[in-house]
């Protein structure tokens, strides 16, 4: 679980989806269900389905807001989503 | 309602989890079986087409399955069949009756990840108990117990379907969990299977469903529900927590042991079957394209339910609850908190109800015999 | 005001239910109110074990 002082804290970290997490794609979005916790989420726009994905190939949350074009308006909702995410242990913080 | 829920309703374009019943045979006979389970049917499943649909249901992306039956265990390839889905990212609940855990098979399970495994009690002395589920099953589900506990299997489920003699113990069952180190799950008793017969004597009055609503208010924090209990939500003010959602032919449905696929496991009738595995396209066809599932993917009307102003909290109860005891889908539920179900019982024809297409019951013994187990 | 009994098991999206669940429309200098996702207990649908 990672510590968070304020969601743009979060702008700075290297994150990653949890290994025991499976991303299923659907309309909306995608259903993300962690098999070590057994809970689910869902990912209700494809914006953040994008995000989540990419955060693994950039060094930080704010390149790959830069790079999967969030628009500035939408980071604090993105912040929030990613936020509650890393609180259910769906993503972690990436080593290195 | 959230815009969520009704994404959920109108469907997924895979389970989150579905029910699978590996086998009509059993060890028990429980007197309100939703399978009507007992005898093995001799078109069962082969090994190699359970794999079948567990590849299937792996290129699907379905998170879990929940095995049940009959009695899973007896099943000669039940470890095979958990393994080759575990080992294909496919989770694994399964419910048992206990009977064929014993030490050694209780270290093998604890020994396995992404299991879980739900002990089927129905209540907390061998007397209540077993006038529901057979005599001696109270110390077989115990002993079961007994033996994970001793394995170290970590937490399991106890799973408890409320009847009017069991309502009384709920506080018993939360101690009985506890003791264990076990999660109580508590469900609504449907009029499926031998329930049909059964339900008219077991299901709880209006008092003893008020009782339930409220001590699931009261003491419900970490007690499971499976969100069966949500037609109850009309009686107060506040929600138990859940979505109301029936999610028969849109987030789960049911394979029965030989490959027949309806809408939940409460629903095992012609009327409710999607197709068969056996079919063209398989299990991934059924889910995406039959009939039964569209249909039960647009938007439902309330119906008669209408007009009343509980129909927020309550959809108009479970489509099992109606269908079995002869009501009509778009109205009241029989056990409609406001007597609406009731006054609509009273006027279906004794007889006329619809009845269990698959009875895979033992047949009486021809001379009264005690209870006994091969 | 009682909580809903149960709630701390069904994510803390649960508040946000109550928030318009629909994207906002975005204007260049408004910060854009959005429910990106929602976490649900399995325990919540019937059906789901």
């Amino acid at each position: 679980m990672i510590a968070v002082d304020a969601p743009s804290e979060l702008l700075g970290r290297a994150l990653t989806l949890h290994p025991q997490v499976a991303l299923r794609p659907e309309p909306f979005g995608a259903l993300a269900y962690h098999y070590g916790t057994r809970r689910l989420v869902f990912l209700k726009h494809p914006d953040v389905v994008r995000v989540v994905r990419a955060l693994e190939h950039h060094d930080t949350v704010g390149d790959t807001f830069a790079a999967c074009e969030i628009a500035p308006a939408r980071h604090p909702a993105f912040l929030r989503a990613l936020t509650s995410l890393s609180d259910s242990e769906m993503l972690r913080d990436r080593a290195g | 309602m959230t815009a969520l829920v009704e994404q959920l309703k109108s469907g997924l374009d895979a389970p989150i989890c579905l029910t699978w019943e590996l086998t009509y045979a059993c060890n028990l006979e429980c007197v309100h079986c939703l399978s009507s389970s007992g005898r093995r049917d001799p078109r069962e499943l082969t090994t190699g087409e359970a794999k079948a649909v567990l590849d299937e249901l792996h290129d699907l992306q379905v998170f879990y399955i929940n095995i049940g039956g009959g009695e899973p265990m007896i099943r000669r390839d039940f470890f095979e069949l958990v393994e080759y889905s575990i080992a294909k990212g496919i989770g694994v609940k399964f419910s048992t009756n206990g009977a064929f855990i014993d030490g050694a098979k209780a270290r093998r399970l604890a020994a396995m990840d992404y299991l879980d495994v739900q002990i089927s009690l129905d209540g907390t002395d061998a007397v209540t108990n077993d006038a529901v589920r057979g005599n001696g099953s109270y110390a077989t589900a115990i002993r079961a117990m007994d033996h994970l506990r001793a394995a170290d299997f970590g937490p399991f489920k106890i799973s408890v379907v409320v009847t009017r003699h069991n309502v009384d113990q709920l506080d018993e069952f939360k101690a009985l969990a506890d003791a264990y180190g076990a999660q109580l799950r508590i469900t609504r008793l449907r009029p499926s299977g031998r329930g049909a017969d059964s339900w008219h004597d077991l299901h709880p009055t209006n008092d003893q469903q008020r009782q339930i609503y409220e001590w699931l208010l009261a003491h419900g924090d970490h007690v499971l529900t499976g969100d069966s209990f949500f037609h109850l939500n009309a009686l107060g003010d506040e929600n138990l927590p859940g979505l109301n959602l029936c999610g028969a032919g849109r987030v789960v449905c049911l394979i029965d042991p030989i490959g027949d696929v309806y809408a939940c496991p409460f629903v095992i009738h012609d009327e409710f079957k999607a197709g068969n595995i056996r079919d063209q396209g398989g299990f991934t066809q059924i889910w995406k394209s039959s009939n039964l599932f569209t249909e039960l993917r647009q938007p439902q009307s309330a119906g008669a339910c209408a007009s009343c102003g509980s129909y927020d909290s309550c959809q108009g109860g479970c489509m099992a609850a109606k269908f079995f005891t002869g009501l009509p889908l778009d109205g009241p539920d029989p056990e409609c908190v406001g007597g609406e179900g009731e006054l609509a019982l009273a006027g279906v024809a004794a007889g006329t109800t619809p009845r269990p297409m698959m009875d895979h019951s033992k047949p009486p013994p021809a001379t009264p015999v005690s209870f006994r187990r091969k | 005001m009682r909580r809903c009994a149960g709630d701390t098991l069904y994510g803390m999206e649960q508040d946000n239910t109550l928030l318009d669940t629909t994207e906002a429309e975005t204007h260049d200098d408004e910060i854009v109110e959005e429910l990106l996702i929602e976490e649900i207990s399995i325990d919540g649908m019937c059906g789901v074990y």
